[in-house]
């Protein structure tokens, strides 16, 4: 047993002294105000919540950052579950299509993302010369914060979609053959086997796939501080997401119990989605059994 | 009729082909396009029609972003934070989930439910306090503090305490006592050799997310000499922005070893990615 302790206890201290009690921390923190400098540290209690109600900037970050994950998470989605179906048929070139799909995962965001903003270039991108063979005027991608919000979203989409396209593929061919092969003799078309049989085994995993690609989604940052941010493209127009404002009110104006504050309300939506994930697993299981 | 629904299905099944090509041509296209453009010179770079090819082959971007920021030296930071954050997080993975996995002790479920409950915790929503705790020490704007968040992995621990439970006979762990084995020794020779393959998959995953770090190093390092790849980069872009080929370049610089890392072992990631994945 002492084993045990002495084994754990180098893991355990980093695992606290690097997560527990900053998490904490962070809730604590955000009842105060501080510069990270002044030795002053006043108690504000509920004022930097209250605070966040009438922030413009926090509740712009907010709502782009939901349009963000949810469009991301439903685009990916959407496009990766044919995909999957279609690569779960044993075929050569299945292994092939997944190396392809899967390779934006693996590859580091920053480089990728000064990629991405080379692409879409006002002046010399790549998009925007594709879209001028089907008639369409070239796009201020970057420069123009609604439209960025939508270019982020494109990117988002490249990033993640190969990773959702695994996952479900593996779902889909745990699926069993015979099920799928008995249903076919009963007369049943590939469209009904797929609404009928695949994607509701494929629920937990599909439920899985949304809840951590939304929570993944929820903590963009590097794409926007690359693409977006004060470069000569995009004067200083950032697209506002909550880890972006976070960043600025904690690193750019020292707003220390601020910050805090976007963090716990950013943990608490997190903290929501897995609960929701959870419930809807466990209905199912109720339903079930 | 027969003949005509098969006709049908090959034409679906052209269709079909034909879109996944043209999807698996958008998904490697970035990372072309980035390629190309590192090895134009800068008339073919600010070129309208542009051209996918460069007409010009030429390095001079490669070696011009080696006058212009050091990046040899963000490129050695990147590879030592990776190699010591995968090193580090097999360890304490290995050790951690081989002792939740194995042995009882009072406050085993306390803690390893702790390990799991705030793994979902994004790091974005700790990383102030834990910035303002290593002001408190000191350690902002050097290597251990850049490091110290990536020593340990909660999915590291819960992926190794799987397969040590799974996988490990425990009465290969009592023959081993009884021989007059000390617990650090079954550790390292009878648990560890055989969790090559788990091992391995946090290693891959440690390392992917080592090499990629990139809020952390912004908050934390101030001196151009602490900087690894990523922050090189965006610093880079900054003071150079309009110099494209040289950020080509360099971004290349920054994404070549992950390609061939994943191009060498692409079944085992994309395998346990995928396992490890539904596994959470």
């Amino acid at each position: 047993m002492l084993f045990c302790y002495v084994a754990l206890a180098p893991v355990l201290a980093l695992f606290f002294y690097v997560r527990i009690i900053p998490i904490g921390f962070s809730f604590l923190l955000s009842f105060y105000k501080w510069n990270l400098i002044s030795p002053r540290r006043p108690f504000v209690g509920w004022d930097n919540y209250l605070g966040l109600l009438d922030d413009e900037n926090f509740l712009l970050a907010l709502k782009n950052t939901t349009i963000y994950s949810f469009s991301t998470v439903l685009l990916s989605t959407v496009l990766a579950l044919p995909l999957a179906v279609f690569l779960s048929r044993k075929s050569r070139l299945s292994a092939f299509y997944q190396t392809v799909y899967f390779l934006p995962v693996i590859t580091p965001l920053v480089p990728v993302s000064i990629a991405w903003k080379w692409i879409y270039d006002y002046n010399y991108g790549i998009l925007n010369y594709g879209l001028s063979f089907l008639g369409i005027k070239s796009v201020a991608w970057l420069t123009d914060p609604d439209i960025a919000l939508w270019a982020l979203v494109i990117m988002g989409v490249w990033k993640v979609l190969g990773y959702n396209l695994v996952l479900f593929l593996v779902g889909i061919r745990n699926i069993s053959g015979e099920l799928l092969e008995a249903a076919s003799i009963d007369g049943a078309s590939d469209w009904q086997r797929f609404w009928r049989i695949t994607l509701p085994l494929l629920k937990p995993i599909l439920l899985y796939v949304l809840v951590t690609s939304t929570i993944a989604a929820y903590n963009v940052f590097t794409q926007v501080y690359v693409m977006t941010l004060g470069s000569q493209s995009a004067p200083g127009q950032a697209v506002r997401m909550l880890v972006f404002d976070i960043y600025t009110n904690g690193f750019q104006f020292f707003r220390m119990g601020y910050a805090s504050a976007e963090a716990v309300i950013l943990t608490l939506i997190v903290l929501g989605l897995t609960v929701i994930q959870f419930a809807m697993v466990r209905e199912d299981k109720v339903k079930e059994g | 009729m027969a003949k005509k629904r098969s006709l049908l299905r090959r034409i679906g099944l052209l269709a079909c082909h034909t879109g996944l090509m043209t999807g698996a041509l958008l998904m490697v296209m970035p990372m072309l396009w980035m390629l190309a453009t590192a090895f134009k010179p800068p008339t073919e770079i600010a070129l309208w029609p542009p051209q996918f090819l460069p007409t010009d082959w030429t390095t001079a971007n490669f070696t011009g972003a080696f006058e212009t920021a050091p990046f040899a030296r963000f490129f050695l930071n990147s590879v030592l934070i990776a190699i010591t954050s995968t090193a580090a997080v097999m360890l304490t993975s290995l050790v951690a989930g081989a002792v939740f996995a194995k042995y009882r002790f009072p406050g085993r479920t306390i803690l390893f439910g702790l390990v799991l409950a705030t793994a979902i915790v994004p790091f974005e929503a700790y990383m102030i306090p834990l910035y303002i705790q290593l002001v408190d020490i000191d350690w902002i704007n050097t290597y251990q503090g850049i490091i110290l968040p990536y020593l340990f992995m909660a999915f590291g621990i819960f992926l190794m305490r799987q397969h040590v439970s799974s996988a490990i006979p425990t009465e290969l762990m009592e023959a081993g006592r009884v021989d007059g084995a000390g617990e650090w020794w079954i550790l390292g020779r009878v648990i560890a050799p055989l969790s090559g393959n788990a091992l391995a998959a946090v290693g891959i995953f440690a390392f992917i997310q080592g090499w990629g770090i990139f809020i952390w190093p912004l908050l934390i390092a101030n001196d151009q000499l602490l900087f690894n790849m990523e922050l090189g980069l965006t610093a880079f872009q900054f003071r150079f922005s309009a110099d494209t080929g040289k950020l080509m370049a360099g971004s290349t610089l920054s994404v070549v070893p992950m390609l061939i890392i994943f191009l060498l072992m692409r079944r085992r990631i994309i395998e346990n990615m995928a396992l490890t994945g539904l596994k959470g």
